[in-house]
C-alpha cells in the first residue's frame, strides 16, 4: 500500500461473541476519520467470516486479517 | 442510509431461542447500516412486555397469567420442561459468555432498531401500551409492517 495506514483505535473484542463484535466495530469506525483505520483483537472464530461480510456491506476496507497468538487481529480502514 | 435496503423481522414466536435469533439478526443488520424494524405479533409480544400480569376480562386475565410476558420469562421452543430448560439454557449461555436476551434488546434499541408492537394482537390478548417496555414504537397494523417490508431487502418471519 502506497500511503501510510493510520491506526487510531484499538478494540479489544476478546471473549465477545456474535453479534457484539460487529456492533463494536461499527461504533468504532464511526469515531475515526475517513482514511483512518481501526484494529481489533477477537477470539470468536465467527469474526473470520463476519468481518469481511460487514466490511463488504458497509463499504469499508478490510486491510488485514491475521492470527496473533490465540487471537484474530484485523484492521479496517474507513472508506466513507 | 440507503433506501430500500432495510431489514424487517416479524417476530411471531415467543420462544427464547427464536426471539434470540431475531434480536441477533436485527442487531447485525443495524450494525451493517440498515434501517431495521422488528414487528412483534402474537406470542412475540412477550419479548417486549414488562412482565406484569395483564388482561381485563376473565379470559384475558387467564391468558395474562398462563402466558405471562417478559423477556426473562420466556423459555426455549424445545427442552423447556416447565422452566428447567430455560434455567439450563441461561446457565449455558452464561458459561459461554453469550449476551443475555435482555441486553440484546437493549443493544437493539441503542442501535435504533424500531420495535413495533402489533395492535391487533395487543387487543386480542388484552395487553395495554403501558404493559410494554419503554422505547417501543406506537402499536401499528399490517399496513405499517408491509410498508416497512417494502423498504427492506430482507423480510424475515420468525
Amino acid at each position: 500500500m502506497a500511503e501510510e495506514l493510520k491506526i487510531v483505535t484499538t478494540l479489544d473484542l476478546k471473549g465477545l461473541v456474535c453479534p457484539i463484535p460487529i456492533v463494536k466495530v461499527n461504533q468504532a469506525i464511526k469515531n475515526v476519520q475517513v482514511g483512518e483505520a481501526i484494529e481489533a483483537f477477537a477470539t470468536d472464530p465467527g469474526v473470520l467470516g463476519d468481518i469481511p461480510a460487514w466490511s463488504k456491506t458497509t463499504g469499508n476496507e478490510l486491510v488485514k486479517m491475521e492470527r496473533v497468538d490465540k487471537n484474530f487481529r484485523f484492521v479496517i480502514r474507513r472508506l466513507k | 442510509m440507503a433506501e430500500n435496503n432495510g431489514t424487517t423481522i416479524i417476530v411471531m414466536s415467543g420462544d427464547m431461542d427464536r426471539v434470540m435469533a431475531a434480536f441477533n439478526i436485527a442487531i447485525g443488520a443495524a450494525s451493517m447500516g440498515k434501517e431495521t424494524n422488528m414487528f412483534f405479533t402474537f406470542w412475540g409480544l412477550k419479548a417486549i412486555q414488562k412482565g406484569n400480569f395483564t388482561g381485563k376480562s376473565f379470559f384475558g386475565r387467564m391468558m395474562g397469567f398462563m402466558n405471562r410476558g417478559g423477556i426473562n420469562r420466556i423459555g426455549p421452543s424445545q427442552f423447556n420442561f416447565w422452566g428447567i430448560g430455560r434455567w439450563m439454557f441461561k446457565q449455558m449461555m452464561k458459561n459461554h459468555k453469550i449476551t443475555p436476551l435482555e441486553e440484546l434488546r437493549k443493544t437493539a434499541l441503542e442501535l435504533g432498531v424500531k420495535l413495533m408492537p402489533c395492535q391487533m394482537s395487543m387487543e386480542v390478548m388484552e395487553i395495554k401500551a403501558e404493559d410494554l417496555i419503554p422505547g417501543v414504537e406506537e402499536s401499528c397494523g399490517v399496513a405499517t409492517m408491509l410498508e416497512r417490508a417494502d423498504r427492506s431487502k430482507q423480510t424475515l418471519f420468525i
